[in-house]
């Protein structure tokens, strides 16, 4: 019958499907990415990593690097559970790798978070978790963890607040020239 | 201070007055018939389509005269099915008032006297909290926030389903549209501040003088219902961003896009499929003053 | 028609007729009117800035005066009552001069709603036909309709009765007989509804207590009569019109329970906030106690408690309320008692603390004071002219035709 044709076909495609997108389950994978991301936010001439480590061979053993002196200071991510290799692929360094040993690209990276933050991944996929932008009905931006969270030190950092409102007493009946108005503070914060 | 402020006031008594008698209630003697118009404009809601078509007309010049640039002024219809509802993760906010300027930014809110349509509280922890707000502080400025031992509120018109602003106003120049947005309509209101009495969540806020705004800094996009610039002696409130979030697409309001920690959330409380109908069902939430059942369309919410 | 026109010309032109002392005191009364309106026409221009009414006390001391105005207004039918239905003659004779001071003192209040607008060039929108007038649902159309009924029921009244005396005829009570009537519960019905403009807002729990109108009620028919016994001696001193003292002293008599009443339902708001202590008490604790060390309205609380029990001793009392000086202390005490109660004292608690917990300590500013004082003095004009028009048409003095064979009814 044609309906059960359509669901074989159905079925067979979404296997294909997850096969195809073997670093997680097929129900995440109908959620994920029909959003855009914006790119990952590397510093300046980091990436790719595979410039400088193509050449080198990976030692996994733990140590202090004498590379990337400033992450390691800053490392403050259940930094006695693991290190570097532990989310970088020792072998091809332009990916990430999950526990299960799949590799992901830096722009997938939230798989690579969503494996212990399980919960606030399903708040993210939902559009809860994380700042949203663009049409409520429409094209959503989402962000990366990392947009917000530095992967290696991931609490959010404190913030210089806006001024506090005119209290009622010190608002004051005065006509003022337009450069004499006083300007909103927030500047070109978007 | 305040004797500073008495002397000004003798000093200023004639001149005021005879500014005053030239700006006098009625528009006697003017020659320029867009006064007259004004005058005469008739409730929002009673204007035909030609009739609303003039009236964008004049304040589009109007405004342009003023600001000197063009600001468009729309009057975007509510969609069906769209019901808009709001959602603020308290364990979030840090208290940085991102929202409160980008939303005065955005909805073209006095810079003198200052209006800030977002009220942002903060509680020490261990305060008695949402039933008594007394011991909030709204004028908290430290260096960085958030501050350890404190947690942050911010406040705006909850939209509610039973708003009491709407049931007291005498002109019915405030009403709530079908898309849920609580709305005033600047040319009706007589300014008789019922609606800010009436308001459980000090959501209102009133032109006490005429608002002033750097021709630079006016948001040229404008709704009639929300951002337009307002007048002397007039209500305002939040309206959702009417001007970005009525649309197919439509935009997030400007306080959702600013925040830096993502503690903002919005959307169809119609459709399933919507963060706040996600947030609803898996969060918990409540809403406040909920004894005094205004059904808020604003949900708190605490994430973790 | 013409006729009636001369009439009232002739009516009216009993206001320019007067002793020194009457042109001094209208020319200061209208000096007061002067310097109140230039200060109107500075808020005009600059707006609502020039008081100190902010978002957080979005009504101030106009609001609190219309307040306590109302309750004057209503305290008329205090005089109707005894007259009209118990047929009590002494009050009977005087009556119109209650029904007078209601006229100004709604007129007063009608002002004091009017300038404590924002837009007045849209004073049409809140027309009933004209304008879109959000009847029933909104108090204050309730009590645009309320006020200025009552206004018209008395204006009619007092003008009819004008109008038949002058004219030398007994006027007939059959005709204004069921205006009088009404006349009792539309000035219940004036304070009932004023109350429930701010009963009704369960965002203000000070406000928000079914006290609140009985309330209203009987600190109205305190005020009120104690302002009345005060004019009435004032008219038999400047005119001929003989006012028995047995008539004040029944008015007096009136207030005396009204302020016991009063008294009791303060008391009983006392225990309710106090032993309950929520978190409602906030408001009352801040009127009598002060909160966070705000406490710019404690003593003049205290004041109006210390005036109004003193005042209720003086009046519970026959040998001092039947003494006019010990009298005349307790009007005065009750009237500023209830003043300070019922106008400050009610309308800024509702808004401290805020509804977001603010707390702004609002006063009135120089303008507020000096367009209130404006106010009051127009009410006085007014009351006074009118006064002026009315009391030569009661002795006699005053006829449009000359009467046949007999005198005047006084």
């Amino acid at each position: 019958m044609g309906v059960q044709k359509a669901i074989c076909l159905l079925i067979g495609l979404g296997l294909i499907f997850s096969l195809r997108a073997s670093p997680v389950n097929a129900a995440d994978k109908d959620k994920i990415p029909k959003y855009s991301v914006p790119p990952a936010p590397f510093s300046e001439g980091i990436f790719p990593c595979s410039d400088c480590h193509e050449d080198m061979e990976p030692d996994p053993t733990r140590r202090e690097l004498e590379e990337h002196t400033d992450i390691q200071e800053m490392f403050d991510h259940a930094s006695d559970q693991r290190w570097c290799l532990d989310c970088h692929n020792a072998n091809d360094r332009d990916k990430l790798r999950l526990v299960n040993g799949a590799l992901i690209s830096f722009e997938e990276s939230y798989y690579l978070c969503g494996q212990c933050h399980g919960t606030i991944f399903r708040d993210w996929k939902a559009g809860v978790h994380g700042k949203r932008t663009g049409e409520w009905n429409g094209k959503k931006i989402y962000r990366l963890c990392v947009h917000c969270h530095n992967p290696h030190s991931p609490k959010f950092k404190p913030l210089t607040p806006l001024p506090p409102p005119v209290r009622p007493t010190e608002i004051e009946n005065r006509k003022l020239n337009d450069d004499q108005i006083p300007r909103n503070p927030i500047g070109d914060i978007q | 201070m305040k004797s500073k402020k008495d002397k000004l006031t003798r000093r200023n008594f004639l001149k005021g007055a005879a500014a005053g008698t030239a700006t006098l209630a009625l528009p006697v003697g003017t020659s320029d018939a867009s006064v007259w118009e004004a005058f005469f404009q008739k409730h929002f809601r009673e204007l035909n389509k030609d009739e609303v078509a003039d009236v964008i007309k004049r304040l589009e010049e109007e405004y342009k005269e003023k600001y000197k640039k063009d600001v468009k002024v729309k009057t975007t219809d509510a969609q069906p099915g769209v019901l808009f509802s709001y959602g603020l993760d308290l364990s979030r906010c840090i208290g940085c008032r991102r929202c409160v300027y980008a939303c005065a930014r955005e909805n073209n809110q006095s810079r003198d006297p200052q209006i800030h349509w977002i009220s942002v509280l903060r509680f020490e922890q261990g305060e008695k909290f949402v039933s008594n707000l007394e011991e909030a502080d709204k004028y908290y400025y430290p260096e960085k926030v958030p501050e350890d031992g404190h947690f942050y509120m911010p406040i705006a018109c909850q939209q509610c389903e039973n708003p009491p602003c709407v049931k007291v106003c005498p002109t019915k120049a405030t009403w709530k549209e079908p898309d849920g947005i609580v709305v005033v309509d600047y040319n009706w209101c007589i300014g008789c501040r019922f609606c800010m009495a009436a308001c459980p969540y000090g959501a209102r806020r009133f032109n006490w003088a005429a608002p002033q705004i750097a021709k630079e800094e006016v948001n040229p996009d404008t709704h009639y219902l929300g951002n337009r610039p307002r007048y002397k002696g007039v209500v305002e409130k939040c309206t959702f961003c009417i001007q970005r979030t009525r649309g197919n697409p439509g935009r997030y309001p400007a306080c959702v896009e600013v925040c830096p920690v993502g503690a903002r959330k919005f959307g169809n409380l119609l459709d399933p499929e919507s963060e706040i109908r996600y947030c609803l069902e898996h969060k918990r939430v409540f809403r406040l003053k909920e004894e005094l059942n205004t059904a808020p369309k604003f949900y708190y919410f605490f994430a973790t | 028609m013409f006729q009636l026109a001369k009439n009232f010309f002739v009516f009216l032109s009993q206001v320019t007729k007067g002793n020194k002392y009457y042109f001094a005191w209208i020319g200061f009364l209208s000096l007061l009117v002067l310097l109140g309106l230039i200060t109107y026409i500075k808020q005009l221009d600059n707006g609502l800035i020039v008081t100190n009414m902010r978002d957080q006390v979005s009504w101030g001391f106009y609001i609190s005066n219309f307040t306590y105005l109302v309750g004057v207004a209503a305290a008329a039918v205090l005089l109707v009552v005894p007259a009209y239905l118990y047929n009590f003659k002494p009050i009977k004779e005087i009556v119109l001069f209650g029904e007078l001071l209601a006229v100004s003192a709604i007129t007063m209040c009608i002002l004091f709603v009017v300038i404590d607008m924002g837009r007045i060039d849209r004073l049409w929108h809140v027309m009933p036909f004209i304008g879109n007038m959000n009847f029933p649902s909104s108090l204050l159309a309730w009590d645009i309709i309320v006020l200025n009924g009552y206004l018209a029921i008395n204006l009619t009244i007092s003008f009819y009765a004008l109008y038949k005396m002058a004219n030398s005829k007994e006027y007939n009570l059959q005709i204004i007989k069921p205006l009088i009537l009404l006349s009792i519960p539309w000035a219940v019905s004036i304070h009932t509804v004023t109350a429930f403009l701010y009963n009704g807002l369960a965002s203000r729990p000070f406000w928000n207590a079914s006290i609140l109108a009985p309330r209203f009620l009987t600190s109205a028919f305190c005020a009120g009569p104690a302002i009345m016994i005060i004019i009435f001696q004032i008219i038999r001193k400047v005119s001929k019109i003989e006012i028995e003292n047995k008539a004040i002293f029944k008015i007096a008599e009136l207030v005396a329970y009204a302020i016991g009443i009063n008294l009791f339902l303060l008391a009983a708001e006392f225990f309710k906030e106090f032993y309950s202590g929520s978190v409602h008490l906030a408001p009352m604790e801040y009127l009598y106690f002060g909160l966070h060390h705000h406490n710019n309205l404690v003593p003049w609380m205290w004041t109006a408690m210390i005036f109004n029990i003193t005042a209720f001793l003086i009046f519970l009392r026959p040998q001092t309320r039947e003494n006019l000086f010990t009298l005349n202390i307790g009007c005065v005490l009750v009237m500023t008692g209830i003043y300070i109660e019922k106008g400050m004292g009610l309308v800024i608690p509702g808004f401290i603390p805020g509804t977001l917990g603010e707390i702004y300590e609002y006063g009135p500013s120089f303008n507020e004071k000096m367009i209130t004082i404006g106010v009051w003095a127009f009410g006085a004009l007014i009351y006074t002219l009118l006064l002026k028009c009315a009391i030569p048409v009661y002795t006699g003095e005053l006829r449009f035709y000359k009467p046949e064979g007999s005198v005047g009814n006084q």
